[in-house]
């Protein structure tokens, strides 16, 4: 059975079907994160004193995770603009970077994780802190995400590219899609988080 | 491929590097606002409204919003809507207050 307008527009909308297939999971994601800030929002002002992010997090790291991340978004929309400029190596080169980027967030994640661990900061530690590793775990389990559907793309996926290179190109928009709104979650985790 | 294709696409690479540039001093605009220590409601206030021009920036032109179908406008309309509410909600505890 084919699966129809994965490759062409979809009459009635415009689009091929998996992306507004993936705007609407992202619709759904936006509920997620939202449902969390809002309980951050009510956490926070029913605390009779709420501790500065700035003064347990380490906020240099932070700072270079939030470069890291803004540099994926950019090497993401580009490994799909080399496919629309039908330059192949560029977008391997691309997505390659965004891969390992993703990876380099994680690493800084790993080492954030580890010195709080250390410190004696745990989730049960304070509501700021059990605020804090939920939402950027639940981020970081979003990169881990991004990262497998990545390289598959990048790797064995990319095969598709000799036999249906449309329909390859709009699973790397897609992708890129969910990766861009991973990284406008923590555009807005990072100041709520570390530095408010 | 069509030629007047391939050049759209250049210039949406040039938007592209432009948006990068304006996320990084956005990035370092946010950091140092931060190190000023300014009272709790300015900086939550001037974080937010950094964050949400971030954002705006990367939706428009990354996720390509500035020139959408209208079934996606559709659609994040209606997430808007349900994610303000969801937002409010907390608010609805200071109305408890008012009421009792």
């Amino acid at each position: 059975m084919n699966i129809p307008y994965t490759s062409t527009a979809r009459p009635d909308t415009g689009l091929y079907n998996a992306k507004l297939g993936i705007w609407l999971f992202l619709g759904s994601e936006v509920m997620l994160f939202g449902a969390l800030f809002s309980s951050y929002v009510l956490l926070r002002v029913a605390a009779p004193a709420w501790p500065h992010g700035y003064e347990l997090l380490n906020i240099p790291l932070a700072t270079v995770n939030t470069i890291i991340l803004i540099s994926s978004s950019v090497t993401m929309v580009m490994s799909w603009a080399s496919l629309m400029l039908k330059q192949f190596n560029k977008y391997k080169m691309y997505m390659g970077l965004t891969i390992l980027c993703a990876l380099a967030f994680l690493v800084i994640k790993y080492f954030e994780y580890s010195h709080e661990f250390i410190e004696g900061r745990f989730p049960s530690t304070s509501s700021y802190l059990g605020l804090y590793f939920t939402l950027t775990g639940l981020h970081g389990l979003h990169i881990v995400g991004g990262i497998i559907v990545n390289t598959y793309l990048w790797g064995p996926g990319s095969k598709m590219w000799q036999t249906d290179p449309q329909r390859f190109t709009n699973r790397v928009e897609v992708a890129g899609l969910y990766w861009h709104f991973v990284d406008l979650v923590w555009i807005f985790l990072f100041p709520v988080l570390y530095l408010l | 491929m069509n030629p007047d294709h391939a050049e759209d696409i250049k210039k949406s690479v040039r938007k592209y590097i432009v948006v990068f540039v304006a996320l990084m001093a956005l990035t370092v605009v946010t950091v140092a606002i931060s190190t000023m220590h300014l009272n709790v409601k300015a900086a939550i206030t001037i974080a937010l409204v950094v964050a949400t021009i971030k954002g705006s920036l990367v939706a428009s032109y990354f996720m390509h919003l500035i020139s959408e179908k209208k079934v996606i406008y559709a659609t994040l309309i209606l997430t808007a809507v349900f994610l303000i509410l969801l937002m409010l909600l907390p608010v609805s505890t200071y109305l408890d207050r008012v009421v009792h």
